[in-house]
């Protein structure tokens, strides 16, 4: 693609996390029977006004704050009016001019190994506004049925500056944002369910040149969609142009089936929303104060958090990215080296990104509800560094705890008679008898192979049932052929 | 007894004179005889009506005389109440089918202090009009001269009050949709401060606007049922968090010293030399009470009527989005795909000045014109509320003609929109403000009709305007003249 840029903005609709709606009393889980949870204001009963619900502001408000954004101390909540059946009002409650939160940043590293680079994504606004419900096209025979438990959920669009270059950076972004909104505990993240979706504005040009037009993908449910819906995009764009055509400003849809984006409605037919300010509802203020107490309840991020690991632990930046990836395992990580000591912080990172985050994958479980606890885990670790164990042995100790073997490693290392071998005497004892029965091995070292001498160390560690010192070993045997 | 005062109905029914059941029957008879001739109710449910009335007797007699002050006695609501169980139509085909599941919050209070619905009172369709001539279950005909129009949009309400078919009624007041009709009707009608009465369950027509009240005979009548209607309800978030406060307490208050304003800008044209004569005459009445007169000035009141014709069709415009024919309300019994379907019920369901005002609504929110029309309307508005805090800097309530006219023939304006809309030139600026304003009889003009005299009060001074008009009412007796329906 050479020349060309690519110009790629995020809109975010993150659900939030409150018991009930943005302005009913109605609860918001998700999953309940057709309409059962949809209250005389969410169907809009004539006569109903709405209240706003506190909780979901106090999201907005952390989010803000996570983001170094600022929070509006006066903001309008206006009417988008627009006619659909899953619209019960014919208006959605959103913010137009005076948006809850403005500003912040996002910044995360993008790419492999060596060669991390830093990136920041401007936020031009988040701010609140509520969903709409679902239509339901299919067992109606035809007719279309309507479902409003989703009616009136909170949402929290958050809206970014056209800052990132290619599907990559904005699937990085979204990955970043979708950590972020969960850290805070604003957003359950569950795309699946549609709690987190976003649209992709994007446009391309030729280095230099100003801005392209741009289509808007609406609906990317998952990450990999919206990096196989961008590249599409800008593939069709950049032909599109390269053909002499011209790129129209219209909203597409992405068919996952079929791997490519639709047009679903051009700028002509789009569609005038006639915002205006909501006079059912009071202009939102938030006090300094407010904000300060949203803030004491606000955890440590992961930016701060991140910084801390790898200067407190001695992590690598890929390490401390890794740990930081959500706040359940920064605290499985934390409670382990608290167990096991700040001196094996490398070994217990070591663990958690490796061993523990194998087998949690493998089963499909949270971390959280790991079988072995990090207490167990730390004194698996601590008996790994003094010795007692190697690391391949901890791996069967880990397995054992894994299964409810025992209550920690000491005691699986005791009922197994695991304990690491480092008596010399004995070892060498055990080499004496692996020289007798390996005499060939003997002579293709003693003639310069060094693979013979591999051969008698993987026999001494299967004389000792791999509890021998694997180094001590090592260390004795070239002594007694040297 | 159909003449009573509350007070008297109230001390009637613990006395046991007459039962709750007895006076309900009472009004459902007088309904039953003279409705036919004046159209002012949409629903009457003698069944359910008898039912609460039962159960107000039956809390009297186990209550130890110990039941809220209006207990068992009767009122109408107007059709824009949500009430449970009831037909709740707003005066419209899209919801002639609608039976709310739910009370507003104004009649759960009424019922809370024991009143009695009689039934639901015919109204503009959706408040939307000043003669009731916009009604889908056709107009309401004024008690003193059926040939005449009541006013409106609560005109159901001030013809059932005014010829007597209920004691009291309910009443919404958009830009004057109380105070016209009851100055057309002969009756004391309340408009409270904007945020005094919940609008949750009151069928929105322009939610800044909007306020609830009381239309009764007497200013002590109004300050009764204002006092079970007003207070801090957490449904509607412009609901005002205030003391509850008792609105009779000051009504025997002297009035000497009392300053009333004249805004120069309502005694200027266009107010018919009959008005003229009568509001003038409860000027000199007011003088000889102890109150004196200072003119004041209104500067922006010519503004008040477009940019209510703004801000009230603009908000109307969305708030009518609702009646879709998808959940509930009339739809279309044949449509093609969903546009059509919406277009259909609606074009169906809705009458012409509805019609009108969402067109008028929907154009001036459009891309391109909003800061033309409806911001500039919202600068206006502000305008027309600092000119009243300048003016009660002045005065402690200002007074001018409710209506320019007395009550005129139906078709004498339902022709020619702007000349309807200048109905309510005198009313419409207090509701762009949020100030309290009522109508109070002040005199007969031509063909013997009554004439509304309008008191406007600061914020939160009802009290002390319901003192100003029952003084008057207790001076004069204007508010006693009955119409001739009711002979």
């Amino acid at each position: 693609m050479g020349h060309w840029e690519v110009v790629i903005g995020l809109e975010t609709h993150a659900q939030l996390k409150t018991q009930s709606k943005i302005f009913s009393g109605a609860a918001t889980t998700f999953g309940a029977a057709a309409n059962a949870q949809a209250c005389a204001v969410d169907i809009a009963l004539p006569g109903v006004l709405p209240v706003l619900n506190r909780a979901a502001v106090e999201c907005a408000i952390k989010f803000g704050l996570a983001v170094g954004a600022q929070i509006a101390p006066r903001s309008i909540f206006a009417r988008k009016n627009y006619f659909y059946p899953d619209l019960p009002k014919g208006y959605q409650i959103s913010q137009f001019e005076l948006p809850v939160v403005s500003g912040g940043s996002l910044s995360f590293q993008i790419g492999q190994g060596d060669n991390l680079t830093e990136k920041t994504v401007r936020l031009t606004r988040a701010h609140l506004e509520e969903d709409a419900g679902k239509s339901l096209h299919e067992d109606f025979h035809g007719k279309t049925g309507i479902d409003l438990n989703r009616a009136g959920t909170p949402l929290l669009e958050i809206v970014t500056e056209p800052d990132m270059r290619s599907a990559a950076e904005a699937v990085a972004y979204a990955k970043v944002l979708h950590a972020l909104v969960r850290w805070i505990d604003i957003c359950d993240g569950n795309m699946q369910e549609g709690s987190f979706r976003c649209d992709a504005n994007v446009s391309v040009r030729r280095l230099g040149e100003p801005l392209g037009t741009r289509a808007e993908i609406k609906n990317l449910n998952s990450f990999r969609f919206i990096e196989e819906a961008i590249n599409f995009e800008v593939r069709r764009q950049i032909e599109r142009i390269e053909d002499g055509g011209k790129v129209v400003q219209e909203t597409r849809l992405y068919d996952p089936d079929r791997k490519e984006t639709r047009s679903m409605r051009s700028k002509e037919d789009a569609q005038d929303y006639r915002y205006f300010p909501d006079p059912d509802l009071l202009p939102l203020a938030i006090s300094p104060t407010w904000i300060e107490t949203v803030a004491q309840s606000l955890p440590e991020l992961p930016a701060a958090m991140r910084a801390r690991f790898a200067q407190a632990y001695e992590l690598s930046a890929y390490d401390a990215t890794a740990l930081t990836a959500t706040r359940e395992t920064a605290r499985y990580f934390e409670e382990a080296v608290a167990a096991a000591g700040r001196a094996n912080a490398k070994l217990c990172a070591n663990w958690v990104m490796g061993e523990l985050a194998a087998r949690l994958n493998k089963e499909s479980i949270d971390i959280d509800a790991a079988p072995v606890s990090p207490a167990q885990l730390a004194g698996l670790i601590n008996r790994i560094a003094d010795n007692t164990i190697s690391n391949k042995i901890g791996r069967d100790v880990f397995d054992a705890l894994w299964i409810g073997e025992g209550k920690d490693a000491e005691s699986i290392i005791a009922a197994r008679g695991l304990q690491q071998i480092t008596d010399s005497s004995a070892i060498e004892a055990i080499i004496d008898a692996v020289l007798a029965a390996n005499p060939k091995s003997v002579e293709e070292f003693r003639a310069g192979k060094d693979k013979a001498f591999n051969a008698l160390i993987g026999q001494a560690m299967k004389a000792t049932k791999g509890k021998a010192n694997p180094q001590q070993v090592n260390d004795l045997l070239r002594k007694r052929l040297g | 007894m159909i003449h009573a005062s509350l007070k008297q109905l109230a001390a009637a029914l613990t006395a046991r004179r007459i039962s709750s059941v007895e006076l309900a029957t009472l009004f459902l008879d007088r309904i039953e005889r003279l409705n036919p001739k004046l159209n002012a109710f949409i629903t009457v449910d003698r069944d359910k009506t008898l039912e609460m009335a039962r159960a107000a007797d039956a809390l009297r007699a186990a209550g130890s005389g110990q039941v809220a002050p209006l207990n068992g006695i009767p009122l109408a609501h107007k059709d824009i109440f949500c009430t449970e169980g009831w037909l709740t139509t707003c005066g419209s085909k899209i919801l002639s089918n609608f039976v709310s599941p739910y009370d507003a919050h104004v009649v759960a209070q009424l019922k809370l202090a024991g009143m009695v619905t009689l039934g639901k009172c015919n109204m503009d369709e959706f408040a939307m009009g000043s003669s009731n001539e916009t009604s889908w279950f056709g107009p309401v005909k004024n008690p003193w001269n059926t040939a005449l129009v009541p006013g409106g949009s609560s005109g159901g309400s001030a013809a059932a009050v005014a010829a007597r078919l209920a004691p009291v009624a309910t009443g919404t007041d958009t830009g004057g949709s109380i105070r016209q009709p009851a100055a057309l009707c002969g009756l004391t009608g309340l408009k409270p401060t904007y945020g005094v009465v919940s609008r949750y369950g009151m069928i929105a027509f322009a939610s800044s606007l909007d306020q609830a009240g009381p239309m009764a005979r007497s200013a002590e009548d109004c300050a009764l049922l204002l006092n079970a209607m007003a207070g801090f309800d957490a449904r509607d978030s412009t609901s005002l968090e205030r003391a509850a406060e008792d609105y009779a307490r000051d009504l025997d208050k002297p009035l000497n010293g009392l300053r009333i304003g004249l805004p120069t800008e309502f005694f200027a044209e266009g107010m018919s030399a009959d008005v003229r004569t009568a509001v003038e005459a409860a000027l000199d009445e007011y003088r000889k009470l102890g109150a004196v007169t200072v003119e004041v000035s209104l500067p922006n009141s010519g503004l008040s009527v477009p940019a209510y014709y703004v801000i009230a069709p603009a908000e109307a415009s969305s708030n009518l989005s609702r009646f879709d024919g998808v959940r509930y309300g009339y739809r279309a019994p044949e449509y093609g795909d969903l546009t059509d379907m919406y277009a259909k019920s609606r074009a169906q369901g809705f009458g012409a000045e509805v019609k009108r005002r969402i067109l008028i609504g929907t154009y001036v929110l459009s891309h391109g014109y909003y800061d033309a029309y409806y911001l500039q309307a919202q600068k206006i508005r502000r305008l027309i509320a600092n000119d009243f805090v300048e003016a009660f800097k002045h005065c402690d309530v200002i007074m001018g003609p409710t209506s320019p006219t007395v009550a005129f023939a139906f078709g004498a304006k339902s022709a020619d929109p702007v000349q309807m809309y200048l109905s309510d030139i005198y009313t419409i600026s207090t509701n762009l403000a949020g100030l309290p304003g009522m109508s109070i009889p002040c005199g007969l003009g031509a063909g013997g009709l009554p004439v509304g005299l309008q008191i406007v009060g600061n914020y939160f001074a009802e009290a002390q305007m319901l003192n100003v008009a029952h003084r008057f009412q207790q001076a004069t007796d204007w508010h006693l003249r009955t119409a001739g329906l009711c002979e």
